[in-house]
């Protein structure tokens, strides 16, 4: 069941869905957000993707298969995680520089949301993992076959 | 910052991580995972020794003071733990090499063991109620899907029913956290152990008995324990040898922190008579429920129940003497009790079948198997000089010391009763004949042999070291049971994590 309208909308709604999910992912330095949830919300445009038009149109949309996308982000959050150990401080401490913006505002930047992206991209990793899967019907076969 | 107290987590976390990007390569992934047990075993080695010889350790997880971070707090039976969780990793890896399905161990097999290892040493090592609960939960995923690889329909059957009870465990557990912390108003089980004391104490009953039941689902203890038998045989034995070491005694674990550390047994009402009387209701009916199981790995698994009938009866009774006894116990239990799981995949591999009215003569083929047999179903049947004697006299011990001599002779009857049903196994899988009408064994080859046979022999030698040394070893579960009971009580283990913070 391919619909026009839903293709066309999808067509406008995916940069739109995706940069809502970047806009969460960077508020959640400070204010409610994160890389949770903006891993949700950037999983919505691809499973809208799926639905619209087909499941391998949407797999080529990620720029990497969902499993290694996984893993670079359990990477990442666990890099910078373990980081903090080699500077003599404690397991997951965060790590900041304030960095002087034009104008006179203090953009201050931390190791923190590093490990957020490395949550953004597990939870969109696990949750397109997710929709193919239930799309294609082969649940434990993960994919290998087509690499 | 204490680099011991975090490794047992992160050497994990690394190595599935890691495993995760060799995903196509099954070879390098066994390597890998041979390393990162490798290096789990070390640093369990190292917060060993870390606790010897500098008293309980705590670390500040990211920097944040005690009563509002995380902190993560290794004593006495934390290492323990910790140190059982690395050996069985250890010998599981190899074992899972040779014996788990092909197409089971490339679904991201190693990944989920490590991921498993590292919410176990998790939840031995926080200090923290709420990240108990978000370790058990690392712990019941990760469980969860290495139960459901391979997606045969009895697995799966299995693995739901599994998922299913222990969701309400950790939702009774999440509500008594809850609960608790609007009560108190902190999570961090050291200051709990300060404040707790004051609360009322009806409130502190009823939540001390939630948090029962929680522990008590995860711990497979009376009457809440009917998921294991109904799991656990349908894995492959490395995945049960490894469930059935570690899972539950991570929630006897739990029982034994919470009910030291935050709500002190003999301070909330009838909890510990409930405590006492359903351990010893744990016993008989594990046991009963093994008499008459007729497969191999379901007779095990009523048997992992009857003995956290042992250890729950150890904490029950609550002396320094039945607390060390407790944790001798639960460290001979889980080293015996993987073994017999890791020695049921062998006879498997070779007979193609767990049903004791298929197999025999296993004795007659391979009475070195045979060994590796009798060395941990005599130990868990408490016969000297094996680990296992010893555990079940110190139990004996302090519950004489206590009165409870009921629970004394529940132990002592129970006892016979393994050794009945242990003997049971020996007939049917090593005496008599194999009956007429089934297919030669399997000669597996020489390489299966030694991945599945070696970590075997080693876990089987467990316990008669454990038995051997049992002095010098009942003195450091002594050192355990002080830091939990001492005549200072927990006031080390406060010091230690709140004092941190100047």
């Amino acid at each position: 069941m391919k619909s026009l309208i839903l293709q066309t909308a999808t067509r406008y709604l995916f940069p739109l869905l995706v940069l809502y999910s970047v806009f969460l992912l960077v508020r959640g330095h400070h204010e409610p957000g994160g890389g949770f949830i903006g891993g949700l919300m950037a999983a919505a445009p691809i499973a809208l993707c799926a639905l619209a038009y087909d499941v391998d149109v949407a797999r080529n949309l990620l720029p990497l298969r969902p499993i290694r996308l996984l893993a670079l982000g359990l990477a990442t959050a666990a890099g910078v995680s373990i980081g903090a150990l080699f500077m003599g401080r404690p397991l997951l401490t965060g790590s900041w520089v304030e960095l002087p913006m034009p104008g006179g505002g203090v953009l201050d930047l931390g190791t923190p949301l590093l490990f957020d992206l490395g949550i953004y991209l597990v939870v969109l990793g696990v949750v397109t993992q997710i929709i193919f899967s239930l799309a294609t019907k082969s649940p434990l076969h993960w994919e290998r076959d087509e690499s | 910052m204490n680099l011991v107290t975090v490794l047992p987590i992160v050497i994990p976390l690394v190595t599935a991580i890691v495993s995760l990007f060799a995903w196509r390569s099954l070879r390098v992934q066994r390597w890998i995972s041979l390393a990162g047990a490798a290096g789990l075993l070390g640093s369990a080695v190292a917060l060993l020794v870390a606790v010897r010889a500098g008293g309980i350790q705590a670390t500040q997880i990211g920097d944040w003071p005690a009563p509002y971070g995380i902190t993560f707090v290794a004593d006495h039976l934390t290492a323990t733990m910790v140190l059982l969780a690395g050996i069985i990793g250890m010998a599981v890896v190899p074992y899972s090499c040779a014996s788990v399905d092909r197409e089971q161990e490339e679904a991201a097999y190693h990944p989920l063991l490590h991921v498993l290892l590292m919410g176990v040493c998790g939840a031995f090592l926080t200090g923290d109620l709420f990240n108990l609960y978000v370790w058990f939960e690392v712990m019941l995923i990760s469980s969860f899907v290495l139960m459901g690889l391979g997606g045969r329909r009895p697995q799966l059957e299995g693995a739901l029913k599994y998922v299913a009870l222990n969701l309400i465990a950790s939702f009774i557990f999440l509500v008594s956290v809850g609960l608790l912390y609007a009560a108190v108003g902190t999570l961090n089980m050291a200051d709990l152990a300060t404040r707790v004391p004051d609360l009322d104490r009806g409130i502190a009953t009823s939540l001390a008995m939630s948090f029962l039941v929680a522990f008590g689902v995860k711990a497979a203890v009376f009457p809440l324990f009917f998921w294991l038998p109904a799991s656990y045989h349908t894995q492959p034995a490395a995945v049960a040898a490894i469930f059935a070491g570690l899972l539950t005694k991570v929630g006897v674990y739990a029982m034994f922190r919470v009910f030291t550390l935050v709500f002190v047994l003999r301070d909330v009402g009838a909890t510990q008579t409930l405590l006492l009387v359903l351990s010893m209701l744990t016993m008989v009916t594990g046991v009963l429920g093994a008499v008459a199981q007729n497969e191999l790995r379901r007779l095990l698994s009523f048997h992992i129940i009857s003995q956290i009938g042992y250890m729950v009866v150890a904490l029950a009774l609550f002396t320094p003497l039945s607390i060390a006894a407790g944790v001798f116990f639960v460290a001979h239990n889980t080293l015996a009790k993987s073994t017999l799981f890791l020695v049921s995949g062998v006879v498997e591999r070779r007979r193609g079948t767990y049903d004791l009215d298929r197999l025999g003569g296993t004795y007659r083929e391979s009475p070195w198997l045979a060994l590796l047999f009798a060395l941990p179903a005599l130990a868990l049947a408490g016969i000297p000089p094996l680990s296992g004697f010893v555990a079940k006299l110190e139990i004996v011990q302090a519950g004489l010391e206590a009165d409870a001599y009921i629970a004394v002779a529940t132990a002592l009857a129970v006892s016979l009763l393994t050794l009945f049903s242990m003997s049971k196994i020996w007939n049917a899988v090593f005496w008599q004949p194999p009956p007429a009408s089934e297919p030669p064994p399997r000669r597996p080859p020489a390489g299966e042999r030694w991945l599945m046979e070696c970590p075997t022999a080693v876990m089987a030698a467990f316990t008669v070291v454990v038995g051997l040394a049992a002095g010098p070893l009942f003195g450091w579960t002594q050192a355990a049971a002080d830091e939990l009971l001492g005549p200072f009580g927990p006031s080390g283990y406060v010091e230690r994590v709140l004092g941190e913070q100047r």
